[in-house]
């Protein structure tokens, strides 16, 4: 029956070319990356509006999948190098680079990067890698921060979000005030903002599935950030993501790790709890 | 006829200025899904109409819902029913209560924005505070055009 709807929609759709979307649902298919099968479906936690949650990869088109499953032509992985390259790179007064204290990241940053957002004691609020970033510059290496979205910061949070490549995104909300931060992303993401009215929910929820003029919308996950966007040709951060989400409601943007953004990336992230980490991940 | 009525509710010089007798965002009255009077007074023009359904930074209707006859625009969403045939459905009056606050009419959960209302979402951004999507003349306009889908084809 679905079969035929959709049948009759493309019939329709080429006898009056209009430039409506043959197939509207998440593709059902695999997603394998150098060699490592990534978890694009899983079972939502308790509490969860979905059954089910759903990697963003699923609802791309198939040159879009295809450059992700395909790590030789995925240009993310530039931003791996380059991350890579920053990491042995000595900055700051105090002479030392990222290696200097955590050696090889593919050991000591394996799997570091699904457990974020995380609880900071000293600084009594959640923090993501891009502040851990910052937070080791300037306390460990004499170093300026960077500003918010400087390439420095985008790769290095790749490279090391890379390293938990395939593990699945699991933050742990019993340590200091999660919870709290949890509940008021939950309020953030049901809030609806801007003059068009909308929250997350009216697209990633409500309208999951299907499409907003030429955009397949998917559930809104993280699991893939930093990613590489055609559109832009280049990398995005999950705050630059979630800005421009909250711009095209035609509200006025939070900072970046703001309160609320920082809220927002906390619930959000546990919508995602059991996707495997993509970063870099490809869309359109 | 319709005009004519308005013009003599309010002094004669103000009857030249369209402004004048332009219903206010928060003074539109939606009874039983309806609103009856035209915004401006007058009939809109069905043409400009279809324009604003196309327009991104206006109406962009199309985002959510396919209106075959503008087949020619590209990407038409599908989060929303097809408009074809929209006015075998709903009066002119409902069209326009739908256009003005579609929350009043459907219900507060719906997702399609209200183009003449000020009761937005929160942080409208700066330069928009004050300000409805769509003017009163879009409105009529769009109302003007969406009576044009009859028969579904
Ligand atoms: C002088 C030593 C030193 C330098 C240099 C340093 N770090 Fe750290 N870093 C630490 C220590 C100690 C911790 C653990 C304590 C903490 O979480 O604050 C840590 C924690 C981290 C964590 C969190 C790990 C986890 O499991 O939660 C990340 C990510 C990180 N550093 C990245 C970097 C990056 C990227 C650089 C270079 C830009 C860097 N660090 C430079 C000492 C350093
Ligand atoms: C008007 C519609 C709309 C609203 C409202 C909206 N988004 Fe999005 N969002 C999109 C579209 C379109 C995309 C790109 C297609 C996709 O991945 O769904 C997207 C993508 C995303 C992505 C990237 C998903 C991926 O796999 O790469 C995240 C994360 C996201 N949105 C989070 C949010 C959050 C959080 C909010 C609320 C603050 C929000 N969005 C509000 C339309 C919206
Ligand atoms: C973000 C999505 C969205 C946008 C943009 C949007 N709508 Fe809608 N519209 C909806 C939804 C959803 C419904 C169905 C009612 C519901 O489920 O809430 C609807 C219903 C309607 C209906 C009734 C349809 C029927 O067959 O009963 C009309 C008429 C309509 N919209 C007109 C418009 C016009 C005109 C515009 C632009 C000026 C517009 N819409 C923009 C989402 C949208």
């Amino acid at each position: 029956m679905k079969r035929l709807s959709v049948l009759l929609l493309v019939s329709v759709a080429s006898i009056s070319g209009l430039a409506v979307m043959a197939y509207a649902d998440p593709v059902d298919d695999t997603l394998t990356i150098d060699d490592r099968e990534m978890i694009i479906r899983a079972k939502a936690p308790e509490g969860h509006p979905f059954d089910e949650v759903l990697s963003g990869w699923l609802f791309r088109e198939s040159e879009t999948r295809a450059t992700e499953a395909d790590s030789f032509a995925n240009p993310g992985m530039l931003a791996v190098e380059r991350g890579e390259e920053l990491w042995n790179t000595v900055d700051g007064s105090m002479g030392k680079s990222c290696s200097s204290c955590h050696n090889d990241a593919s050991a000591t940053m394996k799997d570091v990067g699904a457990h974020f957002p995380k609880w900071d004691a000293k600084a009594r609020k959640p923090v993501n890698i891009e502040m851990k970033i910052n937070d080791c510059r300037t306390e460990r290496m004499g170093a300026e921060p960077y500003k918010f979205d400087a390439e420095e910061q985008v790769a290095l949070t790749t490279y090391i979000k890379h390293q938990s490549l395939g593990t699945p995104v699991q933050i742990d909300l019993s340590q200091g005030e999660m919870q709290s931060w949890w509940d008021k992303g939950k309020e953030l993401y049901y809030t609806r903002t801007g003059q068009l009215d909308f929250s997350c929910a009216s697209c990633h929820e409500k309208s999951m599935g299907k499409f907003i003029r030429a955009d397949h919308l998917s559930q809104g996950q993280v699991n893939g950030f930093p990613t590489y966007r055609f559109n832009t040709a280049g990398m995005v951060s999950l705050h630059n993501r979630f800005r421009g989400c909250i711009r095209d409601t035609r509200a006025e943007m939070p900072k970046a790790f703001s309160d609320e953004l920082m809220a927002l990336e906390v619930y959000v992230t546990w919508r995602g709890t059991g996707l495997s980490v993509e970063t870099p991940a490809v869309r359109q | 006829m319709k005009r004519f009525l308005t013009c003599v509710a309010v002094p004669a010089f103000l009857c030249s200025q369209a402004a004048a007798v332009e219903i206010a965002p928060d003074a539109v009255k939606i009874d039983e899904m309806k609103v009856s009077q035209s915004l401006t007074g007058a009939t809109g023009n069905a043409e400009e109409g279809a324009k604003v359904l196309a327009n991104r930074g206006l109406g962009n209707c199309l985002a959510c819902h396919v209106v075959t006859p503008l087949a020619k625009e590209q990407f038409h969403g599908n989060v929303a029913p097809a408009l074809d045939g929209v006015a075998d459905r709903w009066s002119e009056a409902e069209l326009r209560a739908i256009v003005v606050d579609a929350k009043r009419v459907f219900s507060e959960e719906t997702v399609m924005p209200a183009f003449y209302s000020l009761e937005v979402g929160i942080n409208v951004r700066k330069d928009l505070a004050g300000k409805t999507i769509l003017t009163a003349q879009q409105v009529e306009d769009v109302v003007a055009y969406l009576t044009t889908l009859k028969g579904s084809k």
